[in-house]
This record gives structure tokens, sequence and C-alpha cells, in this order.
């Protein structure tokens, strides 16, 4: 049920010109756009210096050749429309190119009658003011990108907001799509999901780029709040064409009894960031957090992390994966932080690199921060090879090595997988993972 | 020939001479039994044949139906048809048995040919109640916590799906209790055939009271010393191997 008119054509403008003003935004959001965009121009570029950027190679964040705006031309839209295809049944769908929403499946009218609020941000911030407010970019950006943040907030020009009231589940995932377009195009896709006490939601993301040798830059933002007792589970499929510089910001907000899990899997993007935090912040809290990257090429994958328990009695388990070849490279920056009186959390994070090249590289820093007593915490981080003896033992079952090898790839990183327990995602994840493999090889 | 034929092969690794000069035919269709004490160099000779990339062949000839089996690679050998069922064998953490077999079966097709999967799971269920394996096994990673007997019976449930010309099977007794053990012969037996070779590598004579070989051959310090019918392995249980070296005379072929 496509709802969208597709005229819109806006001018073309530098990202580093600021917010666009010929959006129709309400006034008190475009002050904050103009606020955001006076802290960016403020904040310093980042350097390896900074332990937050340590082994980034911060080289590549030169955004003067990206471009906001642009028009869509039918045949790149229908291109992009007949691509957008992740699972086989959702609750409702988004599909937004160069930020830009062109299609739009909305949830039931049941859901709708109960209150659920599934629209695109700009709608959002007019018909639910007070509830947009309350959560819009409410979580301070401490993981490195502060000025990002801020660029992302002066130039959002669309996103999804999904609100899922007070014991409502939405059995089918909800999905959304973002597509970069053009060479030097960019993108700031926004996504804010809301869960009230014992709601539960599944939503899918997926970043794109229509033509995979073009070179963008995204920086995104979701915020995921999950209300007392409820269950929120997110998967990020980020698959951006090669030549794409990405960041990506996460923060979970994880309230009593409540559990969020979030895998977000990383395949594509010459420079992929991806900052990830949770906060515990209600008793009998869990947060799960999972990622995968798969990286060849000259690829590079940065991953920071902050485990937040503020409250006693919270669990949070993050597992990371990471699958590099030829001169990939990887960096895992991870903190648990355990803040007073938050006894009794069981806190864990695993890291695990495989390294199929001998020019591979993965660089991890986990670190934990324990300021109460009668905690759990368990941290570490390995990189190891392909073992010969379990690839001596595929071949001996007449498997070619570059089959053998992807076999031992898949299973290395399913473990990430099947902690979802979702067998339809589990399955479109898979296919994304062998289509990146079956480029490579 | 229709055989598996070693001849006079010699196999060192890291610079240590492991198989001295050994000489050994399976012709299709025969069990034969290699027996031996621990150092012998019978899991050696099980791993050069199957083509491990550790031990280094110095002297001697693998013919397997008259190819020359040394220049392949391991996978290419097992596509020709020969199987080796593994001591012990690897685990394969994340991959599930059905995927794993599937991609061993693919890879015998030719290209651009699909495996046809509802044959496929018929054939596999069939096989796995043979052994009186779940049918859950299949979603099972490869091995992974899997106890000695789930191990053994895997690769005989490989064996039987991937259906070789030669099979070696390697200390296959090895970790079994008894109704193990005898799930596995019964799996092994069940396949013997005009069409199957199977040379069985035992420390011990019980695994070939379930398993009865054509013939037993005798390996000491590299080498067959003796050989002989399936009584030849029952005098070994009675006078040990210490007689088997005494009685070192000749050259022994079978």
């Amino acid at each position: 049920m496509p709802s969208v008119a597709h005229d819109e054509t806006t001018a073309i403008g530098s990202v580093l010109s600021g917010p666009v003003e010929s959006r129709d935004f309400p006034e008190w959001f475009r002050e904050q756009q103009w606020d955001a965009w006076k802290q960016f121009a403020s904040l310093p570029s980042p350097t390896r210096k900074d332990q937050a950027w340590r082994f980034a190679n911060v080289g590549l964040l030169n955004l003067t050749p990206f471009k906001v705006g642009g028009t869509l031309p039918d045949m790149q839209r229908n291109a992009i429309l007949e691509q957008s295809r992740g699972l086989d049944k959702v609750a409702a769908r988004l599909i937004f190119a160069g930020d830009q929403l062109i299609e739009r499946d909305v949830v039931s009218d049941q859901l709708k009658k109960r209150g659920v609020i599934f629209q695109p941000l700009e709608r959002a911030m007019v018909e639910h003011r007070e509830l947009f407010q309350k959560y819009f970019m409410s979580q301070p950006a401490t993981l490195g990108s502060a000025k990002f943040a801020a660029l992302h907030q002066a130039l959002v020009s669309s996103g999804t907001f999904l609100y899922v009231p007070r014991g409502v589940e939405i059995e089918l995932p909800i999905e959304i799509f973002h597509w970069l377009n053009g060479e030097n195009a960019s993108v700031f896709p926004h996504l804010l999901l809301v869960t009230d006490e014992l709601a539960k939601v599944t939503v899918t993301e997926h970043f794109r780029s229509l033509d995979p040798q073009a070179s963008g830059f995204a920086c995104g933002v979701n915020d995921l709040i999950a209300g007392p007792g409820a269950k929120v589970t997110y998967i990020c499929a980020q698959n951006w064409g090669t030549n794409v510089v990405a960041l990506q910001m996460n923060s979970t907000i994880v309230d009593h009894d409540a559990s969020a899990m979030s895998l977000n899997l990383h395949l594509g993007g010459k420079y992929s960031r991806f900052e990830s935090l949770s906060r515990l912040i209600g008793e009998g809290g869990r947060s799960d957090l999972l990622a995968i990257s798969v990286a060849n090429g000259a690829q590079e994958f940065d991953a920071r992390t902050l485990q937040d328990h503020v409250s006693p009695h919270t669990a949070s388990d993050l597992l990371y994966k990471n699958a590099l070849d030829d001169r990939a490279r990887s960096t895992f920056g991870g903190l648990i932080r355990v803040e007073p009186h938050a006894h009794f959390t069981d806190a864990y994070q695993k890291v695990r690199n495989l390294l199929l090249s001998d020019d591979s590289e993965a660089n991890s820093m986990p670190g934990l921060e324990i300021l109460a007593d009668n905690v759990r915490c368990t941290h570490g981080a390995t990189s190891g090879q392909i073992d010969k003896d379990e690839l001596f033992y595929l071949r001996t079952r007449g498997i070619p090595v570059p089959v053998a090898q992807r076999l031992i790839v898949t299973g290395f990183l399913n473990e990430v997988i099947q902690r979802l327990d979702h067998a339809a995602i589990a399955d479109h994840l898979n296919r994304l993972i062998d289509e990146k493999f079956a480029k490579e090889y | 020939m229709k055989e598996l034929s070693v001849e006079n092969l010699h196999v060192t690794i890291g610079g240590q001479q492991i198989v001295r000069g050994l000489t050994l035919r399976v012709p299709r269709g025969e069990v034969h039994a290699l027996m031996g004490p621990n150092g012998s160099g019978k899991s050696t000779l099980a791993k050069v044949l199957a083509g491990h990339p550790d031990y280094e062949v110095t002297k001697g000839k693998v013919l397997m139906d008259g190819e020359n089996l040394l220049e392949l690679d391991p996978d290419e050998r097992a596509r020709c048809g020969l199987f080796m069922a593994f001591q012990y064998p690897s685990e394969v953490p994340g991959v599930t048995i059905a995927n794993f077999l599937r991609a061993a079966i693919q890879s015998r097709l030719p290209e651009g040919e699909e495996l046809e999967a509802t044959d496929y799971y018929a054939k596999l269920y069939e096989k796995m109640e043979l052994l009186r394996m779940d049918r859950s096994f299949t979603s099972r990673a490869v091995n992974e916590g899997f106890s000695g007997g789930e191990k053994k019976r895997t690769e005989i449930l490989q064996l039987a799906m991937l259906e070789p010309k030669y099979a070696i099977l390697d200390e296959t007794d090895s970790g079994l209790d008894i109704d193990a053990l005898k799930t596995v012969a019964h799996g092994v037996n069940s396949l013997r055939g005009p069409d199957l070779g199977v040379l069985l590598i035992t420390h011990y004579q019980r695994l070939l009271n379930y398993i009865v070989p054509d013939y037993v051959h005798v390996m000491v310090a590299g080498r067959i010393v003796r050989s002989g019918r399936k009584e030849l392995a029952l005098e070994l249980e009675e006078r040990g191997y210490d007689w088997a070296r005494e009685e070192r005379a000749e050259p022994a072929l079978r």
C-alpha cells in the first residue's frame, strides 16, 4: 500500500553547509537542528590520539565531498523498491531512499486502534510532540561520536518513530530499509523505538546502497527504549556499498524486568563505526548485545560499546564475532561499567576474531569498571585462525578448500545468529553473509 | 585392478620416519584389518592415505583403482572415492550435520547441478535409522559436544551417505562401550559388499568379533610383519605383539 507522493525534489547542498532550510519542520525542531549544528561546528574532529578513536582510520572522516538532498529518478526508485526484499512476513514496512520515504506499509488497523504509532519522524514530531520530545536524542553520545551525533541531529530529515503501548505485542517483525543512492550521497537514518510496559516488538533495519561502488556517507542514530517488562528485539543488517563511510550510534535503555536484544550485522562500508550504549536502569533488566562483522579487502570495522549497569540485579551479555580476510581491520573497544549500588550485576563480554589472512588485523580493548560489590563479570577477546585439523577434516569429505573455509566461517558466526532464536531472520542474515562470500570467492 | 594398493611406502613427519616400507593391498569387496601396537604407525598410514599435509611421503606408491593417490589433494581423493573415519574427528562449531553432509555431497555433483533436497533428507533419515540416531541429530553442529559413541556413529553415518569405494576406519572402536560398538559394527556390516573395500585399523581384537575381516595384517615399527586370514587376529590376541615382532622372518604379503 504505497501512500507516499514521490515528486519531492530538494536542492543539492553540501553536508558541511548546515541544516536544510527548505524542509517543512516545526519551528522548535528547526531551532534544535541549528543548535546541534553549532555544536557540531564547535566540537573538535576526532584524532587517533583520543582513546575513543584509537586504531581508527580517522582520515576517512573527511566530509567535504558528501552532499545532501537530490532527486530520485523513477528508474532508481523502482530498482530500490524491487530490491527492498527482506523477510516474507512483516507487520509493517518503511522504505527510505536518500532519507526520503518512498514506500510505506502501515501497521494493521487493529494495532493502530490499540495505540501503536508507526510514523515517519517528521509526522510524529507534529502529531505526537510530547512523546517525541521526551525521547528524541535524549541520550548523550559518550562513546566518541558526540560530534557526529550533533551532525546527525542537525541534518536528519526523516526516519522512523515507533511507539508500542502498554501490553501490546506485535508478533511479526517491523521492517525498515534505508538506501544510499548516487555518488557522494549522504543519509542520516534515524530510528526511535519506544515501548511501554509489557510491550513486545521486533524491528529489522536494512542499510543498502543502490550502486555498490558509489562512495557515500551514512550517519545514523537508533535509540531503543524498553519499558518495564517489555521485550525489544532489534536487528540491523548493514550492507552499504564498499566505498561508504558509515557511523551508527545506538543507545538502548532497559527498564526493570525488560529485555532488549540487538544484533548488528556489518557487511558493507569502507570504514564502518558502530557505537552501542546499553543502560540498565531498572532491576531485573537484561540486555543482549550481538554483532557480526564479515570484512574483506581494505574494510575497517570499528565498534565501541558500553554496558552500563545502573541498577542492581541487571544482566548484560555481549557477543561480537568478526571474520576478517585480506587486509581488513577490526577494532573493538568495550567497557562494562557497574555503577555504585548496582549489586548483583551479571555482565559478560566476549569478542572472537577469526583471521582468514596474514594481513588482516583485529584490535581488542575490553575494559571493566566495577564500583559495586557482589557482581559477576567476565570479559575476554581472542583472535585465531581457521583450525588446520578442522579444515583437513572437511577436505577429507570431498569439500574443496574455499567451500570448506566458508562453512567454517559461517559456522563460527552462527553462534551469534542462533542467539536470536528466530528462524526467518536467521535465514535472511545467513543469506546476506553467503552473498558476501559469493562475491569474495 | 580394483584395489587400494600401497607399495613400499615410506613416510616421515618432522624428519622422523614413521612408516618404513609398507606394502598392502585392499581389493574392493574385502575387509582388511590392520592391527598393531601403539606407535607402530597405523594412524599415520591412515592420515597419509587421506592426504594430511603434515606428513611427507619419501618413497613408495599409493594407487586407488590404478590412479596415483599421492598426486591428489585430500578433497580430490575423497571425491575419487576414498573415505576415512577418524579416530578423533574434529568439531566443526556452528555447522550442522545436515549442512555439512550436504556440502560434501554437493561437491561430488557436476558443476551447476543442485542437490535434490527431498531425496537427500530421505536418504539421510534412512541411514540415521540404521545407526539408531535420532533425527534431531541433523540440526546439531558436527561433533560439537558429542560423546565418543556419538562421534563414531556420525563418522559411520558419513561413510553411509558418501558411498566411497574404499574406507579407512581408524580405531573406530576406541571410546565405545559395548552397545555403541555393536551399533557401529552393525552400520559397517550393512555397508559391506562388492563395491566397498575396507581397511579397519584397530588396536584390539574385540572389534573383529563384530566386524569379521577377510584378512588381517599386523603392523610393527612402520611395516607389515604378518598377514593372514581372520584367525591371525585370534592368534595375535593369544600370543601378543612380541610374538608377531619375533616371527618377522620374511617380508609379508597378504
